[in-house]
């Protein structure tokens, strides 16, 4: 496993520069630190932990992945999963939230021989965005897979084509190829390493086929958690070495290190 | 600046504001959000005599103005606790106090046993009251003759600061406290987590992997607040409060309820840094008041 990410971690105001609603469901907020500084370090496949303050029936922070990071700006990329993101999505161009930050391990960006698939569920291709850019700024040849149910509920998809070719599955077939992404043509290609995000059925359907082809392959887990600093113990996931905190040794692991295919 | 100082037993704390068991990991999880030597002292997370896994996921839920967790007191035991964390955060200046489980009274003695040379923990708190393990938590913590066992068993092996948790979840926490006060018990602290339930109706399974879990956070305060009050008047040695605060104001009710210092756990969650807030504000509020000593306010209601 991974050595823990020992990154010095802040708490800071950002500033809300644009919200972006990208469906009736996902809002892009693109924010800056109120007082000005520079963005602090991070990595792709860290989350922040993003406090709700308005919101009544929400009283811890909600985990939100690292989307992009660009002209000192944060991209976060928020789906609405109830009443705490709800506020996330309804904030407006000014608002302040306040954020801890970053937190977790993050994706592998070393060098690989080969290719890189980035494979992303509805929120999922979250930190698939900023690992692409990462990968490719480092000369790897990287591409994508992402499915949804239909061609409207596709999300960043021209941001993914300028990094690399996207392999698209629909359920309806309304665009790229008809069915579930586990079983796009692209998974005849050769792959060096799988970058998998999303809903934990995805996840561990990828971490089949890259156990049987005996591909690398890594997936990022969205455990519940509190407080995102390994404190509270929530957010455990049962790996091979027991139960370890998703949010300080991962949220990113290799698929040997977890206990599904058991 | 006010005298914040204050004792438990022989325990000296520069101010009264501790970190709640569970809800600090060993305090380093916050050293790059907070100062840790400005903490009145910090309570490492609940240490059993061996290593514990703790309970299946999910182990947390979020519910109104708080949250149920049924972690199930994952250690790596105290023997790990003493080789390689107790090196790493000895030099601070605050005062580290031990949480101590155990599923048999035997358990609890041996644990005291071992952290008692350790020269800069001056004090356990010993959990009688964890509502999410099988055997011993709050078995212990429910009865008076319970809890007098355990005290009474820790208190021979330990002469250092013997602080003992309470359970919210009995008919009249006085008398357990009166209880652990009678077998030698240098403070009580009040409350652990209220035993609570939630169900995902989408779904019609419960929350929890556990069912039942602990509540904690801002939702429990009122109860805490009576609770502590209660237990301040029924004895003599000091009382820590703990239970749902979330800033400065919330702490003072606890002081003037009858609490010597106070914990501050669930919040810390939501706001890494609000141990800060809350010794800057009740600084402020005995300048405010007039108050040169906090003493002047601990139970006076």
């Amino acid at each position: 496993m991974k050595p823990i990410i020992t990154m010095k971690k802040h708490l800071l105001d950002f500033k809300v520069e644009e919200n972006i609603r990208l469906t009736n469901a996902y809002a892009l907020l693109k924010l800056t630190p109120a007082d000005g500084s520079e963005l602090p370090e991070m990595l792709p496949g860290q989350f922040v932990q993003v406090a709700v303050d308005r919101s009544k029936a929400t009283f811890l922070r909600r985990p939100i992945s690292i989307n992009n990071v660009e002209n000192n700006r944060l991209w976060l990329l928020i789906r609405n999963a109830g009443e705490g993101t709800e506020h996330l999505i309804a904030s407006k161009q000014g608002d302040v939230l306040n954020l801890l930050l970053p937190l977790g391990n993050g994706f592998p960006t070393d060098s690989v021989k080969g290719k890189i698939l980035l494979v992303g569920g509805g929120v999922g291709i979250a930190p698939l965005v900023y690992l692409g850019r990462t990968l490719k700024a480092s000369g790897l040849d990287v591409e994508f897979m992402t499915g949804a149910r239909s061609k409207n509920d596709l999300l960043m998809i021209d941001l993914m084509r300028e990094i690399g070719p996207v392999h698209i599955s629909t359920d309806d077939g309304s665009e790229g190829d008809c069915g579930v992404v586990t079983l796009n043509h692209a998974w005849n290609n050769d792959w060096a390493r799988i970058c998998c995000c999303g809903p934990a059925p995805m996840m561990k359907a990828v971490a089949a086929i890259a156990r049987q082809r005996q591909i690398e392959c890594y997936v990022s887990l969205e455990n519940m958690m509190a407080c995102g600093l390994g404190a509270c113990l929530c957010c455990v996931e049962k790996t091979v070495k027991g139960n370890v905190c998703v949010c300080t040794e991962g949220p990113v692991f290799n698929i040997n290190q977890l206990t599904w295919h058991d | 600046m006010a005298r914040l100082n204050v004792n438990i037993g022989s325990l000296e704390l520069k101010n009264p504001v501790l970190t709640a068991s569970g809800t600090f990991g060993y305090g380093t999880e916050f050293a790059d959000l907070i100062d840790l030597n400005r903490l009145g002292g910090f309570i490492v997370k609940g240490t059993t005599l061996n290593a514990r896994e703790g309970n299946d996921y999910p182990r947390m839920a979020e519910t109104p103005s708080g949250m149920l967790n049924a972690v199930g007191l994952q250690n790596k035991g105290v023997d790990y606790f003493i080789d390689q964390i107790y090196p790493t955060i000895k030099d601070y200046d605050s005062q580290i106090i031990v949480n101590v489980s155990g599923a048999c009274v035997d358990d609890y003695v041996e644990v005291a046993h071992k952290l008692a040379p350790l020269e800069k923990i001056n004090a356990i708190e010993v959990n009688i009251s964890c509502p999410n393990v099988k055997q011993g938590g709050m078995a212990f913590g429910t009865t008076c003759d319970g809890a007098a066992s355990v005290t009474k068993a820790v208190r021979a092996a330990y002469d250092k600061t013997l602080i003992i948790k309470l359970s919210p979840n009995v008919t009249d926490i006085t008398s357990i406290a009166r209880a652990v006060e009678d077998e030698g018990a240098d403070s009580v602290s009040l409350i652990n987590t209220l035993l609570g339930m939630a169900v995902d109706v989408e779904r019609q399974r419960p929350c929890l992997s556990t069912v039942t879990g602990g509540l904690s956070g801002p939702a429990v305060r009122p109860v805490a607040v009576r609770m502590v009050w209660q237990v301040a008047k029924a004895v003599k040695i000091p009382v820590i409060g703990l239970g749902g605060i979330a800033s400065g104001r919330d702490a003072l009710e606890f002081i003037l309820a009858g609490a010597t210092a106070v914990q501050v756990g669930t919040s810390n969650f939501v706001d890494p840094t609000v141990t800060m807030k809350i010794i800057d504000y009740i600084d402020d509020y005995c300048v405010r008041h007039g108050v040169e000593d906090i003493h002047d306010l601990i139970g006076i209601i």
